[in-house]
């Protein structure tokens, strides 16, 4: 049986994370592919059912890159995000889904090297892990 | 801040003291309407906005039933201000739901008087019914929850009742006290300075309110307190993953009764009703793929998590969400279990303040830096 590869959806800002991501590619680091990259204007538009429906359609993680406080194009879009993961945090957890599954990471345009760490990171975490919870049930949608 | 004030009334005359009582509040102009419990003639109690005295006469305030959260009914009345003073008797659940709206901006108290009330629960609305007429008066409820039994025969109060740590209602301005008083007497205490300058033009007899208040309302939390973290420990232990909570809510038929009973469901619209859910045929045959099989209407996981991660900051366990559910699933410690965690992450209570802005309303540079667990 070939060993199990995790479905990571990436929610990445525009501005900060997506930018590592080109110039992780530009600079020719690979990062596993298990990331599905989904680019957004900002980590606080991330709406939390977006978090949700991707766990419920069978993502083994979820992953938001925003920029670092401070840095955000929108001035504190990105701190709005870090409440909204918090609360979503408490949510998921009392449903089997903790913190090592659904991650918020600070990842600087210039640093391509944060992103494949990150990528790699919980890619290997998640391998560890196995699938998640969902798709052992038929769920109700 | 300390005026408080005595009603007294034989066995069977608590309803008439207390009509007077409202009709004094609309005789003396200090409001133009009240919203208050007024029995109808099937014997059922609904909230009423009363504009004459005479409508008053079948008032009754303490009957244990709640058939529409009242924050949503005040929330009704003054989101569009009518200029015109209101007062509405609101139990604990009610009032901490109606702080919420205000923070929201979907309720304006520029002019209203608020009232609480002692509260040991109410019956489901079928219960209340049954009971009713079964011959059960609002005293006799009162008479046995002081007891402390309040079930009557086999049917006793809602399930959010049986497990709510807030007896008494906080944040109002004045409040009808039971607990701790003698069969035959209720009090009527100020609690902010507009209900003292209330109490005052009524010009009802002053008293002290009897010590023992304190004693029997602590040991009535620490019951109930009790029943809380019982009935939440046992729903988390059973329903701690996904497919559990999905075999948990396996009856439901996506009538979202729920969100409308709901209090704080803040949405104007809700998005569940929109186009984004409206899917095309493909897409149910790719959802269906996915996992062999799709129950339907599908979805339902998807609202119920949506609706925690919405009321999550704002619940006060009023259960109203497992009253209106059609097919019994009890909904309510789905909410309540998911606010208490995320209310205490928050180091926020739903209710208890007008001045604690919503946790998701604010933000701010150096907190909750455990999220990222980055350090720069």
């Amino acid at each position: 049986m070939s060993e199990f590869e995790p479905k990571i959806v990436a929610f990445f800002c525009n501005w900060c994370t997506f930018t590592a991501a080109d110039l992780a590619g530009t600079s020719r680091l690979s990062y596993p592919h298990n990331l599905k990259i989904i680019r957004v204007m900002c980590s606080g538009m991330v709406d939390p059912k977006y978090v949700l429906k991707a766990f419920l359609n069978g993502a083994d993680g979820v992953l938001i890159g925003g920029c670092w406080p401070g840095d955000c194009h929108y001035i504190n879009g990105n701190l709005k995000a870090r409440r909204r993961v918090a609360m979503l945090t408490e949510v998921l957890r009392a449903y089997g889904i903790d913190e090592q599954r659904f991650w918020l990471r600070w990842i600087a345009a210039s640093d391509g090297n944060m992103l494949q760490k990150i990528a790699k990171d919980m890619t290997e975490k998640l391998r560890a892990m196995g699938p998640s919870a969902v798709h052992a049930a038929q769920i109700a949608g | 801040m300390s005026t408080c004030c005595k009603l007294s009334f034989e066995q069977g005359g608590m309803n008439k003291e207390l009509a007077n009582f409202f009709k004094g509040l609309l005789e003396k102009d200090i409001v133009h309407a009240l919203l208050v419990p007024v029995s109808t003639s099937t014997g059922m109690v609904r909230q009423t906005l009363v504009r004459s005295q005479d409508k008053l006469d079948t008032i009754d305030p303490f009957a244990p039933v709640v058939p529409v959260n009242g924050a949503k009914l005040v929330s009704s009345i003054t989101a569009h201000p009518s200029g015109k003073k209101l007062g509405v008797l609101l139990r604990s659940c009610e009032m901490r739901a109606l702080v919420e709206l205000v923070k929201l901006k979907q309720a304006d108290l520029s002019n209203v008087l608020l009232i609480g009330m002692d509260c040991y629960g109410r019956f489901e609305n079928q219960n209340f019914t049954k009971v009713r007429g079964e011959g059960q008066t609002s005293e006799a409820f009162l008479a046995s929850a002081r007891q402390g039994t309040t079930a009557a025969g086999e049917t006793d109060v809602a399930g959010a009742c049986a497990i709510c740590e807030f007896p008494s209602t906080d944040n109002v301005d004045l409040h009808l006290s039971l607990m701790g008083a003698e069969p035959g007497e209720m009090y009527i205490q100020g609690i902010s300075d507009k209900g003292d300058q209330v109490l005052k033009i009524l010009g009802l007899q002053t008293a002290k309110i009897p010590a023992k208040r304190t004693t029997v309302l602590e040991a009535l939390i620490k019951e109930r307190t009790k029943n809380r973290d019982q009935v939440l420990g046992a729903y988390r232990e059973t329903t701690g993953s996904i497919p559990a909570l999905s075999d948990y809510l396996s009856s439901c038929v996506n009538c979202y009764n729920c969100r409308v009973a709901c209090p704080v469901c803040y949405c104007k619209e809700c998005v569940f009703l929109t186009d984004t859910f409206r899917y095309t045929g493909d897409q149910f045959m790719d959802r269906s793929l996915f996992t062999g099989a799709l129950t339907m209407p599908a979805d339902t996981l998807f609202y119920h998590l949506t609706r925690i991660s919405h009321i999550g900051t704002s619940c006060v366990g009023c259960g109203q969400c497992t009253s209106a559910c059609p097919n019994g699933i009890d909904l309510m410690p789905i909410f309540r279990s998911a606010a208490e965690k995320i209310q205490e992450r928050f180091d926020y209570q739903a209710g208890r303040s007008l001045e604690e802005p919503q946790p998701l309303s604010v933000f701010f540079d150096n907190e909750f830096t455990d999220v990222t667990g980055q350090v720069k």
